[in-house]
């Protein structure tokens, strides 16, 4: 049977990190099921975890009046969900669907972040991680907001 | 005028060609099939190749081929709306006649990506030149690797080739990714621009061919969001997209740095052009 950190070794944003840092971090995470439709966070709720997705979609849903429940973003298998947790004061800014089955992986954030502080060297190792996916995320948000299938005015 | 200017292929006179029939792709877009002559003064071209198309009185539009070239038959264009002249082509109807001139242009690299996996990255109107690199390596399917097709929209009622895009979802020798720039809840598939879709893509990165079409913007963060991951340089390509005039590298409109596009493009190895498209003058 295969442990939690042989299991997390295996996806995508864990590859290549020292195995020592990876038994480490196991010790916060826990395996996951949410059910088609179900909702894994809420805008405003506190970040108490992040998730690393194995399997099935999750959409980043932001109500806004007249226009309802809009999707910004939708996240799948060897992804990640949630940055919340990383910065004060930890709390959601979107809702977070599963639109189908998911699988996940989820880590305790006061645990990580204890962790972190206790052995910066995994903090800066996680965080080189976590950093380049939040700037590719913010590149994509941008050119989303951009419009740039609409007709030049 | 020397005589050589005045080809026999007459790509500078325009063949009165007959619209066998016409459909709505969505509000804007429109997909009209030509009829081609039985004379065959119009080629069919190759798969990125564009031609003049001519609603007469009103002038010409430089109009991607979109359909099968190797359908000798027909000839199949899509356009969407965004000037007059284009908003006449969307509104023919089966029966009525439209001047055309062409084939032109450099076309999509197929040969070259034959014994590799072929990334196919469209964004917007950008689908309809890249179909027919889809039809080429699906009818020649053994001759290719993995084929991935990456297709970003706008929102789900701006989708072209809707039909089709099902039919492909269904394949197994496809790989289809699509993706919304916004999308209500209702809306069951992936939402994000077309590049977030690029890191977790599994193929051969050091022996790919990668063809994007959209805006320019687009397929510049497509290009640097795949170098830095194993893609070669000289292994991307896009397609410009510039004012076009004569279509044959004479009047100098859609000149683009040291490039004609109509006749030195529309598609461009990526790094012949990387420095031009971030150049503000041209």
């Amino acid at each position: 049977m295969k442990t939690m950190a042989s299991l997390i070794r295996e996806h995508l944003f864990m590859v290549g990190i020292d195995e020592n840092y990876i038994e480490t971090v196991a010790g916060c995470a826990r395996n996951v099921v949410y059910s088609s439709g179900t909702y894994i966070f809420r805008e405003g709720s506190i970040a108490n975890a992040f998730f690393l997705i194995r399997e099935g979609h999750v959409a980043l849903e932001v109500y806004a009046p007249q226009l309802g429940n809009r999707v910004v973003q939708t996240l799948g298998p060897q992804e990640i969900l949630g940055e919340a947790w990383l910065v004060p004061p930890y709390v959601h800014d979107f809702d977070a669907r599963a639109t189908e089955n998911v699988r996940a992986f989820a880590f305790d954030a006061g645990c990580l972040r204890g962790k972190c502080e206790a052995d910066p060297a995994i903090g800066y190792t996680l965080m080189k991680r976590f950093v380049p996916i939040v700037v590719q995320r913010l590149q994509a948000a941008r050119l989303q907001v951009m419009d740039v299938y609409a007709k030049a005015s | 005028m020397s005589a050589a200017l005045f080809h026999a292929d007459t790509r500078l006179a325009p063949v009165p060609m007959r619209v066998v029939s016409a459909r709505a792709e969505t509000e804007e877009t429109a997909t009209i099939v030509l009829e081609r002559p039985a004379s065959g003064t119009i080629a069919t071209g190759v798969p990125g190749q564009f031609n003049m198309l001519w609603p007469f009185g009103l002038g010409e539009a430089a109009i991607s081929i979109s359909g099968d070239t190797a359908d000798g038959s027909r000839i199949v264009h899509t356009v969407r709306a965004v000037g007059p002249v284009s908003a006449a082509i969307g509104r023919l109807r089966a029966g009525d006649t439209l001047g055309v001139r062409g084939p032109f242009g450099i076309g999509w690299p197929i040969d070259r990506a034959r014994g590799r996996d072929v990334v196919v990255v469209a964004g917007g109107i950008g689908l309809a030149p890249l179909r027919p690199v889809i039809y080429a390596v699906l009818r020649d399917r053994t001759a290719f690797g993995r084929l991935l097709v990456l297709y970003g929209a706008r929102q789900a009622k701006d989708m072209l080739f809707r039909d089709e895009l099902a039919q492909w979802e269904a394949r197994s020798d496809l790989e289809l990714f699509t993706t919304l720039d916004t999308a209500d809840a209702t809306w069951t598939g992936r939402v994000g621009f077309v590049t977030a879709l690029l890191p977790q893509l599994r193929f051969q990165r050091g022996n790919a061919v990668v063809m994007a079409c959209g805006p320019e913007i687009m397929m510049r963060a497509t290009a640097n969001a795949l170098l830095p991951t194993g893609v070669r340089v000289d292994a991307v390509f896009v397609s410009m997209e510039r004012n076009m005039k004569c279509a044959a590298g004479l009047c100098g409109h859609c000149q683009f740095g040291p490039h004609f596009v109509c006749k030195d493009g529309p598609v461009f190895p990526y790094g012949r052009v990387r420095e031009l498209m971030t150049v503000r003058e041209i």
